[in-house]
Parts: structure tokens; C-alpha cells; sequence
């Protein structure tokens, strides 16, 4: 076994991610998906460092926890925004551009 | 120097042990994930997810970002992620029904489709040499590294995220605040609501609950002189989950009048 198993594993991740944003009707099991798929990046971020045995991918995974955070503060403040006005946490609902 | 190189590019024994049982169960979590109907099941599944990428860090010698991982993630954002469920709560859109035609089958194709040109990529591509390893970064400790890393060459970038940090902060409080949709009564208001509303029977207040000196928990309706029971003075959200109690249990059924001396 070497390094670039996490490689797989972080590519798997990802892809359960992207189907988990299409699949989902929840918005915040939707948001969850966002940050498995940020997850999975940083994982391969970690597993680079290691392979190229320098710490800027390390540096370039916590910069993206900084962000993944930011995000979900803003995040969850929108999804929190549209519950009010349609008392719904369903990514279908918010469909005001369709009609 | 061959051998070495060996060592470091191939994870040791323990490793592999490690990786072989929690890289699949974090798959299957991942999975379970988009399976199961309940959003709090799959926040929780979530947070296994991130505690086993948080092991996998500190295994790859991400000892900061492991740390991190735990605190930042399974600590802060999915305390988030809890506490927004629980305001939202649970509505029809954690059903697995299909709303758009023929969506789930296009996503598992595409997604079979990414998946595996990203595996097979992997499969194929070579590096030419063996993985380095961190054991010459981290020769003096691995957040001295990154700390010294943040404060050289990214020290932009980073004071670049300390805007956005804060930016992102005041971008939620104006989000989420919202203007009073009527205006504040008046204590003025509140009295002539009281004295000329429909009735001045609660002009003085609602009876406080309670059988005193017999059971005064808040569940027990007062009475009223005639001796019959005031539901009005229950909180009425006890009275709608039903754990108003009767009255009448705590009357007295005999009044004893033998009075014992006390000494």
C-alpha cells in the first residue's frame, strides 16, 4: 500500500459528494455534501504534501478550512433567510426564477 | 538511500491496518449519507466522516491539521449545521422521492462516469519517483513549519482570509437579522389594551396556576372561588402537549379535625 490510496479514497469521497448536491432535496443535507466535497480536497491536499514532502499543501488545506468555514456561516445564514419567507428548507421550493 | 525511499513512499504496516478499516467505513458513511432520510442521521454520519479524515491527517503527519480538522469541523461546523437543523426542523424535503424526472439516473451515471475516469487517472499516472515523505519538513515540528510558512510566503493570502473571515462574519448578522414587523407596544398601549379589550375579566392578570397549599406545580390548574378549575391559568403550551393535570386529584376529601397539640 502507498500514499496515493488516499488519493482514491479522497476521489470517492468527492464524487459521493457531487451526486449528495444533485440528489438531495434538504438544503442543508446539500450544504452537508458542499463540505464532504471540500473535505475530499483537502484530503488530497494532505496526501500531495506528504507525496512532494513540502507543507504547502498542508498551508493550502487549512487556507481552505478558513474558507469552507466562512462558507457555511454565510451558508446557513441564507438557508436560514429562505426559511423565513417560504417555511421551507427545500432546495425545489426556491424556484422563483422558473415562473 | 533506495531503501529509504521505499520506507517513506509506502505506508508502514499499522498504517495500512488503519487505512483498510476506516477508509471504507468513511466511504460507506459518505454513502449513508445520501441514503438515509433524516437529516440529523446524516449530519451525524458526517461528523464520522470527519473524524476519520482528521485521523487520516494526523497518519500522513498533518499533526496541525488534524487538530484542526477536529476542532474546526466536528466541533464548530457541525455544531452549525445541528443547531440550524434544529431551527429549520423537519419538513417534506427530507423525503427520497424523486422530483425532477429521470435526475437520479443521469447523477449515478455521471457520477460512475467522474468516478472512475478519476480512479483510473490515478491508476495510470506515475511520478516518476517515490513519495518524499515529511520527516525533513517537519524536522522542527510541524506547526513551527506551517506557522512559518503562513508568516513568509503566504503571509498574504493569509491576511487576505482575516478580510474574508470577518467579512463573512458581518455578511451572516446582516443576513439573518430582520426588521420588526410591527411596531413595539407602548406601555401606554399595553394598559388601554387591557382595560378596554373584550373582556376585563384579565384585566388584572391571569390566575397563576396551582391548588395552593395542596400542589402548586405549573401544571395544576388554580381554582377558582367556587371551587372549580381555571384552565386559563396553565401555560397553554402545556396545555397543548397535554401535561395539564386535574384539579380535583388534589382536593381534600376529608378534612381532619383532630388538631395534635405540638410540642
Amino acid at each position: 500500500m502507498d500514499a496515493s490510496n488516499y488519493l482514491y479514497i479522497s476521489a470517492l469521497l468527492f464524487t459521493i459528494g457531487a451526486v449528495g448536491v444533485v440528489v438531495r432535496r434538504n438544503a442543508i443535507v446539500v450544504f452537508m455534501c458542499i463540505e464532504l466535497m471540500l473535505n475530499a480536497a483537502n484530503l488530497s491536499f494532505v496526501t500531495f504534501s506528504r507525496i512532494n514532502g513540502n507543507l504547502d499543501g498542508q498551508v493550502m488545506a487549512f487556507f481552505t478550512m478558513v474558507v469552507a468555514a466562512c462558507e457555511v456561516v454565510v451558508g446557513l445564514a441564507i438557508i436560514v433567510a429562505i426559511y423565513r419567507s417560504r417555511r421551507s428548507a427545500s432546495v425545489d421550493d426556491a424556484s422563483l426564477l422558473k415562473r | 538511500m533506495m531503501q529509504l525511499a521505499i520506507e517513506v513512499g509506502q505506508t508502514a504496516t499499522p498504517e495500512a491496518v488503519m487505512f483498510w478499516i476506516l477508509g471504507p467505513l468513511a466511504v460507506l458513511a459518505a454513502l449513508g449519507m445520501l441514503l438515509v432520510k433524516k437529516a440529523v442521521h446524516s449530519a451525524i454520519l458526517m461528523a464520522f466522516v470527519m473524524v476519520v479524515l482528521a485521523v487520516f491527517y494526523i497518519a500522513q503527519d498533518a499533526v496541525f491539521l488534524g487538530i484542526v480538522q477536529v476542532v474546526v469541523y466536528t466541533g464548530a461546523v457541525m455544531m452549525l449545521f445541528l443547531f440550524i437543523l434544529m431551527l429549520v426542523g423537519v419538513d417534506s424535503s427530507d423525503s427520497l422521492t424523486e422530483t425532477i424526472r429521470g435526475l437520479r439516473p443521469i447523477a449515478i451515471t455521471a457520477a460512475v462516469g467522474f468516478g472512475g475516469l478519476m480512479v483510473s487517472l490515478l491508476g495510470r499516472a506515475t511520478l516518476g519517483r517515490d513519495a518524499i515523505g515529511l520527516s525533513a519538513a517537519n524536522a522542527d515540528g510541524n506547526v513551527e513549519g506551517i506557522g512559518y510558512l503562513l508568516f513568509s510566503r503566504f503571509v498574504w493570502p493569509f491576511e487576505v482570509i482575516s478580510a474574508l473571515l470577518v467579512t463573512a462574519a458581518l455578511g451572516a448578522m446582516v443576513l439573518a437579522h430582520q426588521p420588526r414587523s410591527s411596531k413595539k407596544t407602548t406601555q401606554r398601549q399595553q394598559s388601554i389594551n387591557r382595560f378596554r379589550g373584550e373582556s376585563i375579566a384579565t384585566a388584572a392578570g391571569l390566575p397563576a396556576p396551582g391548588v395552593y397549599a395542596r400542589h402548586n406545580a405549573v401544571d395544576v390548574p388554580a381554582l377558582l372561588p367556587d371551587g372549580t378549575p381555571a384552565p386559563n391559568s396553565v401555560n397553554a403550551s402545556l396545555k397543548a402537549r397535554g401535561d395539564m393535570l386535574d384539579s380535583n386529584t388534589f382536593d381534600l376529601k376529608k378534612i381532619s379535625t383532630q388538631v395534635e397539640e405540638e410540642k
